[in-house]
């Protein structure tokens, strides 16, 4: 038996309703599974989720278990120990971590339910959840289209209702522009707020594990369980961890919020323009003070996160080479073995991204490329920590610029790379970020983002609930 | 600086990536598209500045102390093969075809 209604519940409520006794622990996951079979599997299916764990347990409720009972999807990059961990790609295939993430033990430890791991792109390099070993996932609000990525798995289950939690990693927008795509809540954390020990790794000076949630209170109990200091992680920072959902509140007096014009360039559409400016109305109408402002470096990020993150996944995915891991194929002595696992195993994007990785960092192109690009990146993180210094307390843009986009639309790598162009730049600058639903642009969500200084997600917080509170745009599946 | 068929089998050398001829051939276009792209660093001045790693915040060192063993299994639960305690895995020179080492 299983109560999919349950899952309309706010976590926060479920979770309550699990520890009073009045909802047994198992009932939400069950109510879990079952709208899995209705909307994920089967050829019409959104193909959201690789995996499932039918006999994943809810820790003993007490009140210690802020998640008691919650079904929460994972990011098939992050370690489990009950499902494999495969990271949507041929080469890690049938691979089973034999250590636990240590987001997956916190979440497991306040109660939560890991019900499935979730579709990505292969190694997180991508933003339509397209280029995955296991097929494309699909947006469930217009299976016509992609739900973004590189966490669009994870993002499709929040949207589609299989769960209201799930994780996804960050490394150059793949929480935030898949939650925009899909209309729910996403979080990029600050660089070193959340342990990413049992996270495979893409870009090590980027990549952060964030939640996504059905809505800003969701996100931010999830970020509660799984941020703070982790003696496994060396770039876990010991920074005290706030409680996210304090800032509940509808008041914005007192909070200063900048429009950074780079953000709003003439191309962009419209009507996402029109959907920022309402919510620009909506935060003075709380009490904010929009400020003008500017970031002079934002059209660099993308060729700056293009040099810097496949330089530093070409050293990552190194270790992939048929002797430790997963797929092994039969080649012309050692070197051939590794060539015809690494063909074979990674799939065209992968190949593209550890190519274009290897060129900028070989020797005679280390200077033009790699290190110029990591100055750039500096300018890019001085423009922050200006901004925030003159008294700005959060930023507010759109996540991306467009809606979400029909699969198969977009071949060209570097048009698909312009996706991440109002995102990377938090990833470059290790600044906290998020994107909540604004609006509706032809029937599909458009996604607004928030950008804070270094552990102030506190502050971005507060800003997304008054706004979500004053938008009330929760756009259903 | 525009990429030869030569720079991708070069890299792709360096990559332990085998590549078919055809394959080789879309890399240059690919990569050389993708590269024009970030010509624009080069005309951006950047003395101003050190490398990032000097801008971000200070980095967490954590204790310089061995943690212990983190695995959730034995080793004989997920190792290929073991014998008088030690690990036995596939010959590298001749091994077979497997999905799963």
């Amino acid at each position: 038996m299983s109560d999919t209604r349950l899952l309309d519940l706010p976590s926060a409520e479920l979770a309550a309703r699990v520890r009073g006794g009045t909802v047994a622990p198992r009932a939400a996951g069950d109510a879990s599974f079952a709208r899995m079979v209705t909307v994920d599997a089967g050829p019409t299916g959104l193909n959201a989720l690789l995996y499932t764990d039918p006999s994943a347990q809810s820790a003993p409720a007490n009140s210690g278990a802020p998640l008691a009972g919650v079904p929460v999807v994972v990011k098939d990059n992050i370690a489990t120990l009950a499902m494999p961990t495969t990271c949507g790609s041929r080469i890690l295939g049938g691979y089973v971590s034999p250590f636990e993430s240590t987001v997956v033990r916190r979440l497991r430890a306040a109660g939560a339910v890991i019900v499935a791991k979730a579709n990505m792109d292969e190694f997180a390099m991508g933003s339509s959840t397209e280029h995955s070993a296991f097929g494309p996932t699909r947006n469930p609000l217009d299976r016509d289209r992609v739900p973004g990525g590189s966490s669009g798995g994870s993002a499709a289950a929040v949207a589609a209702g299989i769960v209201r939690i799930a994780l996804g990693s960050e490394t150059g927008g793949s929480v935030r522009q898949p939650a925009a795509f899909c209309g729910i809540v996403g979080v990029k954390p600050t660089y070193g707020r959340v342990s990413r020990y049992g996270l495979v790794a893409f870009a090590s000076s980027l990549d952060q594990v964030g939640p996504l949630g059905r809505t800003v209170d969701d996100a931010a109990l999830a970020l509660g369980v799984i941020a703070g200091h982790d003696p496994l992680d060396a770039t876990s920072a010991m920074q005290p961890v706030p409680d996210f959902r304090a800032g509940a509140s509808r008041s914005l007096a007192g909070l200063v919020v900048g429009r950074p014009k780079e953000y709003f360039p003439r191309s962009l559409d419209a009507r996402v323009t029109a959907h920022c400016d309402r919510a620009f109305d909506a935060l003075r109408a709380a009490g904010a003070e929009v400020r003008d402002v500017s970031l002079p470096h934002t059209d660099l990020a993308i060729p700056v996160y293009y040099i810097v993150a496949p330089a530093e996944a070409s050293s990552n995915l190194a270790r992939f080479d048929g002797v430790r891991y997963g797929l092994r194929r039969t080649g012309d002595g050692l070197n051939g073995m590794y060539e015809a696992t690494r063909s074979q195993g990674f799939g065209p994007e992968v190949t593209r991204r550890i190519l274009l990785g290897t060129y900028v960092l070989s020797a005679g192109y280390y200077d033009a490329y790699y290190r110029k690009a990591q100055e750039v990146r500096a300018l890019i993180t001085r423009d922050f920590t200006d901004v925030f210094a003159r008294g700005v307390h959060v930023l507010f843009t759109p996540t991306a610029p467009t809606p979400a986009f029909r699969l198969g639309a977009v071949s060209d790598p570097y048009e698909m790379y312009l996706n991440d162009i109002f995102t990377a730049t938090a990833n470059l600058a290790g600044v906290p970020a998020m994107s909540q639903p604004i609006g509706l642009v032809d029937g599909l969500p458009v996604g607004g983002q928030f950008i804070a200084a270094h552990f102030d997600e506190a502050t971005m917080f507060r800003a997304a609930y008054a706004l979500e509170h004053a938008l009330g745009t929760e756009v259903a599946a | 600086m525009a990429i030869s068929e030569t720079d991708v089998r070069h890299v792709a050398g360096l990559a332990r990536v085998g590549l078919t001829e055809p394959r080789v051939q879309s890399l240059v276009s690919e990569l050389n598209g993708i590269l024009a792209h970030m010509a624009v660093l080069q005309g951006i001045d950047t003395t101003a500045v050190a490398t990032a790693g000097d801008r971000r915040p200070p980095m967490v060192a954590r204790a310089d102390t061995l943690a212990p063993d983190r695995l959730a299994r034995d080793l004989p639960a997920f190792a290929p093969d073991v014998r008088d305690g030690l690990l036995l895995v596939p010959r590298l020179g001749t091994h077979d075809d497997t999905e799963s080492a």
